[in-house]
């Protein structure tokens, strides 16, 4: 049997660089190819935002009004699109409890690779998995009357904030990922659902109680709904609150405080795991 | 003299009130198999780890290849291969693409890592099953393929934790073949086991570990005859003719031998085994007692406990222990 010796290790930034991407590209690929060989799991992901787009938009949608007027399934589609980046972090959570629990975060971390890497990984393939998921939201959203107004210009920016969102939320989940067991994480859908409830996802805040409305209105997930309503022209009219009238500000601010959070407590977490 | 590839010294670890490793003294010379044999829950586990950059120990040191596990683990890292307890492969995967992924990630090349997983399915016989999904694998071609992501560089220290549990004897076998042409290539391992007979097979230094503490280290031969040697078991065809049976047996092997009334068995630890066999067998059939059954075998976990410490290996709630950890 041939003898095959370690790599040397990288030394200087532009090499320890390249073997993070190096890695995380490969551990990227293996999640999509998990996605590709069970294709039931994403679809089980997708009939979720596509069944409340059908409860909101056309069971609860008649009685439903939009503060400031328009129609409610204009009004709805941003929330969806926001609930869906949110309920991104249930899919990070399940891999990461997954990895962890078969050793293969173990085998992972007791080798020479990049430690970024791996997380790295994570996050590239659920960037990918989110686009997707965004995109057949889109084109349900089309199907049911949703549209843009303000050009395509304003459009992907309001994308590119919901993606910033998402990716915010990765690094959250990698960090609990590695502290819940995957029992737990089946379950995460309980404490995220009333987190994209009580925001202005479904109603806005001005039609709630006032304590909630404070905290809906200072939701991240709402900071990002209710620029890219602005964005894309949908009606919703906004409060008088600083956090309403700021929405495009936190809609950036928010991801950027968790990525500068939770993405060094991600990449700590996984370097001492266990300790 | 070389220097050591593995050196601990008085490593710690607490789980909550329970003391895994209660100073953990081991060294280990290059080139060298070292069997850590000890019964579930002694902390075998956590010395693996704790060896393996995987767990920070509460105190003491340790130094793989020259290197401190908890100030130099990148360094460490570069050095070693490790196969955990439970098979850490990934379900989705074939067995071929999960060896090439493991292999790119000791950044072999694309066609490096091809070629080596190729060399690793064939050796551990799973050429047929390489491009079945990990899913459809049984439980011992998981551990297989499992030891050969271990085994794709050469490391220069090489972890093995308890690596043939639940495999079947053939490839038990293929697994020690794999683990000695490491070894004649240069590679120290370390090898957790439960069985007496596998350290003895690989080891040359068996350290017993009770209680997170090693409580002897030694080479094979010395352990085997400060626990007593090999053991005979005698079934006889009799019950009522077990008591004198045993009589005689004492007195060739001059040993105090157990009896196991149920299934009418003597047990005794010998020192020379073939002059013991022969000579008790010629012993009891001048006394007239009909053997029905005879093995001479290593001692069990059990035994080298029970001489070691004075008592049993209490596996029965250390198992439950590790089922609920
Ligand atoms: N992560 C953990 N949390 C709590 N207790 C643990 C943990 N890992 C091991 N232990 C405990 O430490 C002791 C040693 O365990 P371990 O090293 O797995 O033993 P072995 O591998 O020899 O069976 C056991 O009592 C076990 O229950
Ligand atoms: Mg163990």
């Amino acid at each position: 049997m041939t003898v095959l010796l370690a790599p040397q290790m990288p030394r200087t930034l532009p090499q320890r660089v390249g073997w993070a991407l190096a890695d995380g590209w490969i551990v990227a690929r293996r999640a999509l190819v998990h996605w590709v060989r069970n294709p039931t799991v994403v679809a089980y992901q997708l009939v979720w935002p596509i069944m409340m787009v059908v409860m909101f938009g056309y069971v609860f949608g008649s009685a439903m009004t939009v503060a400031g007027g328009g129609n409610y399934r204009e009004f709805l589609m941003p929330g969806m699109f926001g609930q869906t980046m949110m309920f991104g972090i249930a899919t990070t959570l399940m891999a990461v409890t997954t990895d962890a629990s078969r050793g293969v975060t173990d085998r992972f971390r007791s080798m020479p690779m990049s430690s970024s890497g791996v997380v790295l990984g994570r996050a590239i393939a659920d960037m990918v998995n989110s686009c997707g998921e965004l995109a057949i939201l889109v084109a349900c959203g089309l199907a049911v009357g949703w549209r843009w107004h303000e050009g395509p210009g304003n459009a992907l920016a309001a994308v590119g904030l919901l993606l910033l969102l998402r990716f915010a939320l990765i690094w959250v989940g990698i960090w609990l990922g590695l502290l819940i067991t995957p029992e737990a994480a089946a379950a995460a859908w309980a404490p995220l659902f009333p987190l994209t409830m009580v925001a202005n996802t479904f109603v806005s805040p001005s039609q709630m109680p006032g304590w909630l409305a404070v905290v809906a209105e200072w939701n991240p997930l709402s900071a990002t709904v209710a620029a890219i309503r602005d964005l894309f022209g949908n009606p919703g009219m906004p409060g008088d609150s600083w956090a309403s009238e700021n929405a495009v500000l936190l809609a950036v601010l928010w991801p950027l405080a968790l990525v500068a959070v939770f993405l060094p407590l991600s990449v700590r977490r996984y370097r001492r795991l266990a300790r | 003299m070389t220097s050591p590839a593995l050196v601990a010294e008085g490593l710690r670890k607490r789980f909550g009130a329970n003391a895994a490793l209660d100073g953990f003294d081991l060294t280990v010379r290059e080139g060298t198999v070292c069997g850590l044999l000890g019964p579930n829950g002694a902390g075998k586990t956590t010395a693996v780890r704790i060896l393996s950059t995987l767990l920070r120990p509460d105190g003491g040191r340790a130094l793989v290849g020259g290197f401190d596990v908890v100030g130099q683990s990148a360094q460490v890292r570069h050095h070693i291969g490790l196969t955990g307890q439970y098979a850490a492969v990934d379900e989705i995967l074939t067995g071929r693409e999960n060896l090439e992924m493991w292999g790119r990630l000791y950044h072999l090349g694309k066609a490096t890592a091809r070629r080596r997983a190729d060399e690793l399915l064939e050796r551990f016989g799973l050429t047929e099953a390489a491009d079945r999904r990990v899913k459809h694998y049984s439980g011992g071609m998981r551990r297989r393929l499992d030891l050969a992501a271990g085994f794709i560089l050469a490391p220069r220290v090489l972890f093995l934790d308890e690596p043939t549990t639940g495999l079947d004897p053939r490839n038990r076998t293929e697994v020690w073949r794999a683990v000695r042409s490491l070894v004649a290539q240069g590679t120290t391992v370390l090898l957790t086991t439960q069985y007496l007979e596998e350290a003895d097979q690989l080891a040359h230094q068996i350290a017993v570990i009770d209680r997170g503490r090693v409580i002897a280290d030694d080479s094979p031969e010395r352990l085997k005859s400060l626990v007593g040697g090999d053991q005979l078991d005698l079934v006889v065809a009799d019950a009522g003719a077990l008591g004198a049976a045993a009589g005689i047996v004492a007195r060739v092997t001059g040993a105090e031998p157990e009896t196991d009334a149920d299934v009418r068995r003597i047990t005794a630890p010998v020192r020379d085994r073939m002059e013991a066999l022969t000579a008790t067998l010629r012993a009891l059939r001048e006394a007239g007692v009909t053997v029905e059954d005879v093995a001479l075998r290593r001692p069990t976990m059990d035994e080298v406990f029970l001489n070691l410490t004075g008592h049993r290996a209490a596996a029965q709630d250390r198992d439950e222990q590790e089922v609920a950890a």
